[in-house]
């Protein structure tokens, strides 16, 4: 497992260097001049281009993405050009709402879609069946943004159920955890119902039957056990997707987290919060799937990585 | 879940202590977008510039909701020498920051350099540079600026290069808001985060990405200002959830004004209407028609241009929300008007022009516009007014960034929709509508002269009239500068199309007028706003 872990961890690095150098091209090709959106509108051509070197933005791309790596090396993100902050800690500040939001959204995907999926396929084409299937479908294709509206509107605003945002304890993490699961537990539910049926399909789960065990034994005990391990590796994918989601349900929700950060970010190509969010993004989402990956390796040692 | 509601109001109550049991109340503000900074010399937005008003003040200000300058830290209007170029500033006496200490010329001096110095980044350096010996500060060939000099602790004087009817409004700006020299020192670049001056509230909390709470300054030198103990503000709230939140009685102001979504839902309920206040902005909303692009270098074709966009039709798109302009210069700005006539609508008078330019078939240009809405809408409802006459539109929706650097290149956008890039005001001069948009100077790469016009005779006559400044001199002034932009409005560079009239909502406990809410400079009075 050791040999594997190493080789990952420096696939990983490998990642995020070419994010980095990605991420930095991209924003160096964008036909906008970050020193005039700092100026502003009123200042004159000759005050842009004082900003312009007090930024070091007058400097090759070279020589720019050189002296960030040099200092990323030391763990300094650099400063933000609107906030005047360090980037270090706009992101420390961030990073445990958008934590909270994510485990929120996590269990919320669990608590509703293994639920409905073992439901859908122990009914399999009942009306059960087709109705969770409804809901996965319609889960996956309401965009987060209306979502996000509809349920404040009709759970906070309509029967006060709830905070209408902002960033707090259990009841405001709700709403915008829903949100951003809500698509996922519909892909959950689909996922553990193919895999479970495909379970119990197999000689072993008749056999259990044929022993007498009692039908919740045979599905809890015998097939879930091993219709679970997909589940893991989504859980580690999903990370990655909830990355993009939560600029989308941060906004809508008023939840301080990364996502409203460098979505302020983008708006005035602040490139050192830009960068600093998407490289800090590019490790958590290789560290969770290569959690995802051992923890699979752990609970099922059929599977070899070579 | 309503009693957890209940005890995070609670908390936060216990969180700002004792303000809020103090005489004046608290009132809550909403806004989309995180606050970025309150260091005067460098914030830079509609966002920004109340919030620093709260904590900071400059020598001058306005009598709200006016355009009429009054002293603030300055005892009284300056002194001014007889050609125009030298003021003499007696401070107010005993002023405190908020740290405690008394503030002093020194400090106007310091704020002054500090705005001009580069390493500052500030986006208002250049509003500054025509005082004496500034521009070699600057460029780092002086240590100080030679043109402020510190006459006694409560004395200062500012020599300018020529004189500059404008620069005691420049002196108003957020730019030359007091800030003392140690606060500076000891918070370095965070002071932004940590703001200390002579303003009526001070920071007292500031959690990143969620709140920001004003509290008031209990040694304020204004006798009964200001009126509330404390000012909350909500920032992260989407519009459409903060207007949920008003309506609930969370928020007590909309920052970011009606959500056009709820638009028509609040002006058709006359109880909710109740609750709106509106007032037109400062500004201009416009197309710009770059004259350095063929064939929009033919005056013919800018005014045929200028006849076929119907007006009407785009204020209906964003919902009524704007008065319809005819010059380049708005309402409320000094200079204005209210003869200027403009270019009616009128279709067929503009196929003739193009007929007399030479292009009776038409011609392809392409539009520039952000790609937010409604932006696109009105750009493809100029698209149709102008295949009206032939003219085939090339719709190019981009980034605000992008289109900013675009519009700002030479010979390269041959027209922009300045949608949620309208040119407002800085300050309420018509010069702040001449220079920085519409002279030679600005007509260079990077410059906001979009349509690259550039008239050196009007340059002229627009710099002969900075330099009367004399009180006598102020109505020949202002006259000088209508008939610029009558002269600008014959040029046709600009369709001007509408100014945008804001709408805010407020709860029914906040007590504030139209001026104080939608202040033409400040935006929101704070200071002056109170509670039932």
């Amino acid at each position: 497992m050791l040999p594997f872990a190493a080789s990952r961890v420096m696939q990983s690095l490998f990642v995020l260097l070419i994010a980095s150098v990605m991420t930095f091209s991209l924003i160096f090709l964008l036909p906008a001049d970050p020193a005039r959106l700092v100026a502003g509108p009123s200042a004159s051509v000759q005050t842009v281009n004082s900003i312009r070197r007090e930024l070091g933005l007058d400097q090759p791309f070279a020589a720019q993405y050189a002296q960030y790596l040099g200092k990323l090396l030391q763990g300094d993100l650099g400063r933000s050009y609107k906030q005047q902050s360090s980037v270090r800690e706009l992101l420390a500040s961030r990073i445990w709402p958008t934590t909270q939001l994510m485990l929120g959204a996590i269990a919320l995907e669990l608590l509703l879609g293994l639920p409905l999926g073992i439901w859908a396929a122990l009914r399999r084409g009942r009306w059960p069946d087709r109705v969770v299937m409804g809901f996965a479908f319609l889960g996956a294709s309401a965009p987060q943004f209306w979502l996000g509206l509809s349920l404040v509107y009709l759970l906070a605003y309509g029967l006060n159920l709830f905070p209408l945002g902002g960033y707090g304890g259990l009841s405001h993490l709700f709403l915008p955890a829903l949100t951003l699961g809500l698509g996922g537990a519909g892909w959950y539910a689909r996922v553990i119902r193919s895999s479970l049926l495909e379970v119990l399909a197999r000689d072993y789960v008749r056999t259990a039957r044929a022993k007498g065990l009692s039908p919740s034994r045979v599905v809890i005990r015998h097939a879930l056990r091993n219709a679970v391990p997909p589940i893991i590796s989504m859980i580690g994918l999903d990370i990655g997707v909830f990355m993009g989601g939560v600029v989308v349900v941060e906004s809508v929700f008023g939840w301080p987290g990364l996502g409203r950060l460098v979505w302020d970010a983008i708006r005035v190509v602040d490139l050192p919060v830009i960068v600093g969010v998407v490289i800090f993004s590019a490790v958590v989402i290789t560290l969770a799937n290569l959690l995802a990956d051992l923890v699979q390796l752990v609970i099922d040692p059929r599977i070899r990585y070579s | 879940m309503k009693t957890l509601t209940t005890t995070a109001l609670l908390g936060l109550t216990l969180l700002l202590g004792g303000a809020l049991a103090a005489p004046g109340g608290n009132i809550t503000v909403s806004y989309k977008d995180d606050v970025t900074t309150l260091d005067p010399a460098v914030g830079y937005d509609y966002q920004n510039w109340p919030m620093e008003k709260m904590v900071f003040d400059a020598l001058l200000d306005y009598k709200p909701g006016s355009t009429t300058l009054t002293p603030r830290l300055a005892a009284k209007m300056p002194d001014v020498s007889k050609d125009g170029k030298t003021y003499t500033f007696t401070l107010r006496k005993g002023v405190k920051f908020q740290n405690g200490r008394v503030m002093t010329a020194d400090d106007v001096k310091y704020t002054l350099e500090r705005v001009l110095n580069p390493k500052t980044k500030s986006p208002g350096q250049s509003f500054y540079t025509g005082i004496a010996g500034a521009q070699a500060f600057v460029d780092g060939k002086a240590k100080a600026v030679s043109g402020i000099t510190v006459l006694a602790p409560d004395k200062l004087r500012i020599t300018l290069d020529a004189p500059n009817a404008a620069f005691l409004n420049i002196m108003a700006m957020n730019f030359a808001f007091i800030v003392p020299k140690e606060a500076v020192a000891s918070a370095g670049e965070d002071f932004g985060h940590k703001p200390v001056g002579t303003g009526p509230f001070t920071l007292k909390l500031w959690v990143n990405g969620q709140q920001l709470v004003f509290e008031r300054n209990p040694n304020y030198f204004m006798p009964g200002l200001p009126q509330l103990a404390s000012v909350t503000v909500k920032v992260g709230l989407d519009p459409s959830v903060a207007y949920l939140s008003l309506q609930r009685g969370e928020i007590d102001l909309l920052g970011d004004g009606i959500p056009p979504a709820q638009f028509l839902q609040v002006t058709r309920d006359p109880k909710l209407k109740a609750s709106v206040v509106s007032k037109t902005s400062v500004n201009t909303t416009y197309l710009s028609l770059n004259t350095g692009i063929k064939p929009l270098n033919d005056l013919r074709v800018r005014q045929a241009i200028n006849m076929a966009v119907d007006k009407t039709k785009i204020l209906r798109i964003i919902n009524g929300r704007g008065e319809i302009a005819k010059g380049v210069l708005p309402p409320l700005m000094p200079g204005y008007d209210k003869t200027e006539a403009g270019y009616a609508y009128d279709p067929v008078k503009a196929k003739a022009l193009l007929a007399a330019a030479g292009l009776k078939s038409g011609f392809d240009t392409t539009l520039y516009t952000t790609s937010t809405d409604p932006n696109p809408r009105i750009a493809q409802s100029i698209q149709q007014d102008l295949a009206q006459i032939g003219v085939r539109v090339q719709l190019k929706s981009l980034a605000q960034s992008s289109v900013i650097d675009a519009a700002g290149t030479p010979k390269t956008a041959a027209m922009v929709w300045s949608g949620g890039l309208a040119w407002t005001q800085d300050y309420p001069d018509p010069s702040d509508f001449y220079w920085p948009i519409l002279s030679c100077k600005s007509a260079v790469q990077g410059g906001w002269n979009w349509p690259f016009i550039c008239d050196k005779a009007l340059d002229a006559r627009a710099d002969k009239a900075d330099r009367m400044v004399a009180p006598a001199q102020q109505a020949a002034r202002l006259k000088e500068y209508a008939s610029i932009f009558a002269a600008m409005n014959k040029q046709a560079a600009w369709v001007p199309v509408f100014h945008e009239v804001r709408y805010t909502m407020k709860s029914d406990r906040l007590v504030g007028s139209v001026d104080d809410l939608l202040d033409p400079t400040h935006f929101i009075n704070y200071e002056r706003l109170s509670v039932k």
